[in-house]
């Protein structure tokens, strides 16, 4: 659209045009209030963007400020780029995850590569290093030919970028339900590993100062990409594919290796990707978190076609950008090391002691906004809360008690289930060694990277039980958070902090809000207690097709410090002749769990409830145990409960197990109850173990005849099954389901 | 012993190679940047793994033009070894240093995991630390290393015993489960697997670390020791 | 200004898993008709009308476009355009 073309200010305002780009009415009468007239296009153009959801975070900042966020190790909260935490010896991580769910729903290669890239800027824009990507993916059950399309496409577009940028994708988690069919969620997570003297911020300080843009020129891409990821998915949406952008990954390693250099720059003030809503949200954001302004000349911004507008290139969403802000007479050094990667480095403007974002275009001021008004003062909401009917109604049911013919059917049955099924046809794309830190593969409960010349280690997860959060938003948040860090600590570490994606359908339907809500209480509950701070996230709202709403999914990434390399634990057995004990109750919960979907079809009833005092108690002693050498593997116990958590212990070790369990064999075997530990232990730990985690019960040893044995204390035999058996129904549940055919 | 290992743009091992000589060979390694014209005082040359030039074109193809290649080549020629991991061994096929090329692996995916291969010949100053037959783990990590010859070639590299490793099972679709070859001369090997991801218990294996060992103890042999 | 389009192809006998991949698409979509596919690569340049075009096009072909190992090639030269 040339620039004759675009509406006038009467006529957006009279015919309502701003609409279309997403503003409400009220809005576009506090947009002029704002400006004191009427807004031109551009001016609507980057209100609306700003002032989406997905910038903005207008339905859910009211919940979002509910989560702690502080804490002794945090050196950066939610606001920059990434959340920064301090790991000692001067060092520190840093780490953030974020959605990209519609532009994979739409174009799923594409859309997920460009999820990591955009992630991976996030947290090299701080001064950081990426040393690992992770992610948490929901998809259908792969019973159709479109929903088998969109995993192999997405699973393909993070390793495609990843692998190239040389980021090893180390793990994360993925589960499959019909919710998701229409709407998969694409969430991805970067961690990078800083100095504290290299820390950067988007700031855009100092009268004068010089304004620079670097990397890919601007195109079309993407323009709108903010407030489409604000909008339900309609069939509509396919007709939006200019929307999604495309990834450039080699453009992104060249960004990432001058970028390290760049903020080793004194004469370097800030830096900042340029993501959703691209040099709109850069230069409004980088201004107003300094109190400054920012006058650029968009005649100078590297365009990738000719003629662009200024609407245009203030909303492109072109990948593979940064803007920097550089003390005047300072930019050759930028310029020199851009040249060197090959990058392009223009100036584009300076920073202005009026804290207006001033554009120019053509010798014409084509748009002037506060920047505050843009980055900080969109509207808030407080939209109406409602119970959910679903959770009304699942708090009526009765408990079920499941009996089981044959436990060794039912166990194979579930090892297939794609949700527990072994991962591995996905991360056999990924490259998850390249940096050669990588100690813990993807596999176990978390992945484990080495920090070089450092005698620690991190752990990172990702996770979140969308089925308890549906059935109970409060409890299903505290497990999100309580199950992660579970995670990081069967693996040795001490976890540090989390960084969040919270998923939801339409917020302005009230019984979604209620889910919102409810569930990013349980979250903060759980963060207290478990003094796990949030120091980063994203919200991805209107996950919603014609079919319905996608169950809540906040997930939770979370890191861990492992002080000492000896502590990195897996969840594979060892050694025959070690011990096998369970810490934790076992309670009938079968509401929510992968045996009542199962048998049932469908989730229903009350989700496991936890304990947050006993869930801290439980780690604690775990950690403890692990810290002095009397641990040789520990699992969480999550999906599929025990009988899974045995079998998953056994995968690829070669040894077997003989355990001894109660009579009521399906809870025992299946059961979901929360704070549970699979652990075993040497033979001869065995009395100092016992001493340090008295409630542990001993189920077993660890056998060297690849054969798993359950009896009952009666000393009838349950199961007998070979572990080759279990493994072949494990690894081979999703290469079959991707390729059955209709 | 003075290595070199070249950095493309799109170069991602380039660390990992750094690393497995500096701290796990212990022997003295420098970045070499791909605009640099001379690399006549390194006792070996090492192009690493990774995308250069995002493997655009075909992996390997643009990286071949590079203004350090000419060096390389001419180092190569004069008897120097050289050794290409993944994307290296893919800039070797392409520069005729190497017979053959790369296809896309047969099932069409990226494959990252590690892998048990078979020493060829033990009789290169690669794998003189190695014997033949022995089992080795060491990592694979490509999307286009389903190795490809036409049958001469292959009864070329049988017959001079240039094939130095295999995959003990059929990984990408390789001709002869074909890992890694050696030129007639002996000096330029060019590897899918990444040895220098294979350099410490911690990581999963040590078996890598034979092949920089191997390159140590044939360089003091031939260069040191001869007066 | 001329437009020359190259077009690489796999040599015949070399195997080519994206063709076989699209061809089991195809099958599947029910296009039984199909019998065969081989992928290869469309690249458009843009040059300057220079002597000996055809001669130095030919060179771009053996030496970057495409890999002779593997891969044959044709191209066509357009009309000069402005």
């Amino acid at each position: 659209m040339s620039l004759l073309l675009e509406p006038s200010p009467q006529q957006i305002k009279d015919d309502k045009i701003y609409q279309e780009m997403g503003l409400k009415d009220e809005e576009f009468a506090m947009v002029e209030k704002i400006l004191g007239r009427a807004p031109n296009y551009t001016e609507t153009g980057v209100f609306s963007v700003m002032w989406s959801e997905h910038c903005s975070y207008k339905h859910s900042k009211v919940l979002l400020k509910k989560f702690p966020s502080k804490g002794e190790r945090v050196l950066q909260g939610p606001g920059e780029g990434a959340g920064i935490v301090d790991i000692g010896d001067g060092q520190a991580v840093a780490f953030k995850m974020e959605s990209h769910n519609h532009p994979s729903a739409i174009e799923p290669y594409q859309g997920a590569a460009t999820g990591v890239g955009g992630i991976l800027r996030d947290v090299f824009s701080m001064g950081a290093k990426p040393i690992a990507l992770m992610n948490s993916l929901r998809f259908g059950e792969l019973q159709s030919a479109r929903g088998r399309y969109l995993f192999e496409e997405v699973v393909a577009g993070i390793a495609g970028y990843g692998n190239c940028v040389g980021v090893p994708t180390v793990g994360g988690e993925v589960q499959f339900d019909p919710c998701y069919e229409g709407n998969p969620l694409m969430n991805a997570m970067c961690v990078g590993l800083i100095d504290h003297k290299d820390i950067q911020k988007g700031v855009a300080e100092g009268t004068g100062n010089t304004v620079m843009y670097v990397g890919a020129s601007t195109g079309k891409d993407g323009i709108h990409g903010a407030t489409f990821a604000s909008e339900e998915l309609s069939e509509e949406s396919e007709s939006k594919r200019p929307s999604v952008q495309v990834g450039d990954p080699f453009m992104e390693k060249l960004l990432l290796e001058a970028c390290l250099e760049l903020v080793q720059l004194d004469s370097l003030v800030g830096i900042q990707d340029m993501g959703a809503a691209g040099l709109a949200s850069s230069s409004s954001e980088m201004a107003s978190k300094a109190g400054f302004g920012i006058e650029m000349d968009l005649d100078k911004v590297p365009q990738r076609e000719k003629d662009m507008t200024p609407y245009e290139m203030m909303l492109s969403e072109s990948q593979e950008r940064m803007l920097l802000v550089v003390k005047k007479g300072h930019e050759q050094e930028v310029r020199n090391i851009c040249d060197r990667w090959g990058l392009y480095a223009a100036e584009v403007g300076r920073v202005t002691e009026e804290q207006t974002l001033r554009l120019l275009h053509q010798n014409e001021v084509v748009a002037e906004i506060p920047a505050d008004a843009l980055a900080e003062e969109a509207p808030v909401y407080h939209p109406e809360s409602i119970e959910h009917a679903a959770f009304t109604k699942n708090q009526q049911i009765k408990e079920t008690v499941f009996h089981i013919d044959d436990p060794k059917k039912t166990l194979i049955d579930l090892l297939q289930q794609p949700t527990i099924a072994s991962k591995e046809w996905i991360y056999d794309q990924y490259d998850y060694m390249v940096q050669t830190n990588t100690v813990v593969q993807p596999g176990s409960d978390a992945a484990v990277l080495r920090v070089r010349d450092k005698n620690k280690a991190l752990a990172m997860t990702t996770d979140s039980n969308s089925r308890f959060i549906y059935l109970d938003p409060e409890t299903g948040g505290k497990i999100a958070v309580a199950e992660s860090a579970r995670n990081i600590v069967c693996s040795g570490g001490i976890p540090l902090g989390l960084t969040d994606c919270l998923n939801y359908g339409n917020p302005e339907n009230p019984e979604i809000y209620w889910q919102l809500e409810k569930s990013t209480d349980g979250m903060s509950a759980a963060c207290e207690t478990l003094e796990t701070p949030v120091i980063g996230g994203n919200v991805s709202l209107y996950n919603e097709t014609k079919a319905g709403a996608v169950y809540p999914t906040p997930v939770v990434g979370m890191v861990g410090l492992i002080e000492n390399l000896e502590h990195i634990t897996t969840q594979s057995f060892k050694q025959a002749g070690d011990a096998v004990y369970v810490i934790g109750e076992t309670t009938p919960d079968f509401g929510g769990s992968e045996l009542q979907k199962l048998l049932e079809g469908d989730i229903s009833g009350k989700a496991p409830s936890l304990d947050l005092e006993l869930e801290k108690h439980r780690q604690n002693q775990v950690l403890e145990a692990i810290r002095a050498g009397l641990v040789q593997s520990a699992h969480d116990l999550a999906e599929g409960g025990l009988g899974v958590a045995i079998a998953e212990s056994l995968m690829d070790t070669g040894l077997g197990a003989t355990v001894t369990i109660s009579e009521e064999v399906a809870t025992d075997l299946f059961s979901e109850t929360q704070s549970r530990f699979l652990v075993s232990v040497p033979a001869h730990k065995k009395k100092s173990f016992q001493k340090m985690v008295p409630d542990a019960r001993y189920l077993g040893t660890v056998t060297n005849d690849s054969q798993l044995e359950v009896y009952e204390q009666s000393g009838e035999i349950v199961l007998q099954a070979k572990v080759d058996e279990l493994e072949d129904a494990w690894k081979g549940a999703i290469p079959c389901l991707v390729k059955s055919r209709d | 012993m003075k290595f070199a290992v070249i950095v493309f743009p799109g170069s991602n091992c380039d660390n990992d190679m750094y690393y497995a000589i500096e701290e796990g060979l212990e022997e003295e390694i420098d970045k070499v940047w791909y605009t640099e014209t001379d690399v006549s005082k390194y006792d070996a040359i090492l192009l690493p793994g990774g995308f250069s030039y995002g493997d655009y074109l075909r992996s390997g193809a643009i990286a071949r033009f590079a203004p350090v290649m000419e060096s390389v080549i001419e180092e190569a020629d004069k008897g120097k070894p050289v050794l290409g991991v993944c994307n290296g061994f893919q800039v070797l096929l392409e520069a005729r240093l190497l017979p053959g090329a790369m296809q896309r692996n047969k099932d069409l995916k990226f494959i990252c995991r590690p892998t048990e291969l078979i020493v060829e010949n033990d009789q290169t100053g690669f794998t003189n630390a190695y014997e033949i037959g022995e089992s080795v783990t060491i990592p694979v990590a490509h999307g286009e290393g389903n190795y490809y010859c036409d049958e001469q070639t292959l009864k070329e590299l049988q017959r001079n015993k240039q094939i130095v490793f295999t995959y003990r099972n059929d990984i990408n679709g390789s001709t002869a489960n074909i890992a890694g070859i050696v030129n007639e001369q002996g000096n330029v090997l060019g590897m899918m697997p990444h040895p220098e991801r294979a350099t410490s218990d911690l990581l999963g294996s040590a078996d890598g670390l034979k092949l920089f060992k191997s390159m140590l103890k044939h360089w003091r042999e031939s260069y040191v020791l001869t007066p | 200004m001329i437009k020359v389009h190259v077009y690489v192809t796999l040599k015949a006998g070399v195997l080519d898993p994206q063709g076989s991949a699209i061809t089991n698409s195809l099958h599947t979509m029910n296009y039984d008709e199909v019998q065969s596919v081989r992928t290869g690569k469309f690249i458009e340049l843009e040059v300057e009308n220079t002597k000996n075009l055809e001669q130095r096009v030919e060179e771009m072909c053996e030496k970057l476009l495409s890999n002779p190992v593997i891969e044959d090639y044709t191209y066509t030269i357009g009309e000069a355009v402005s």
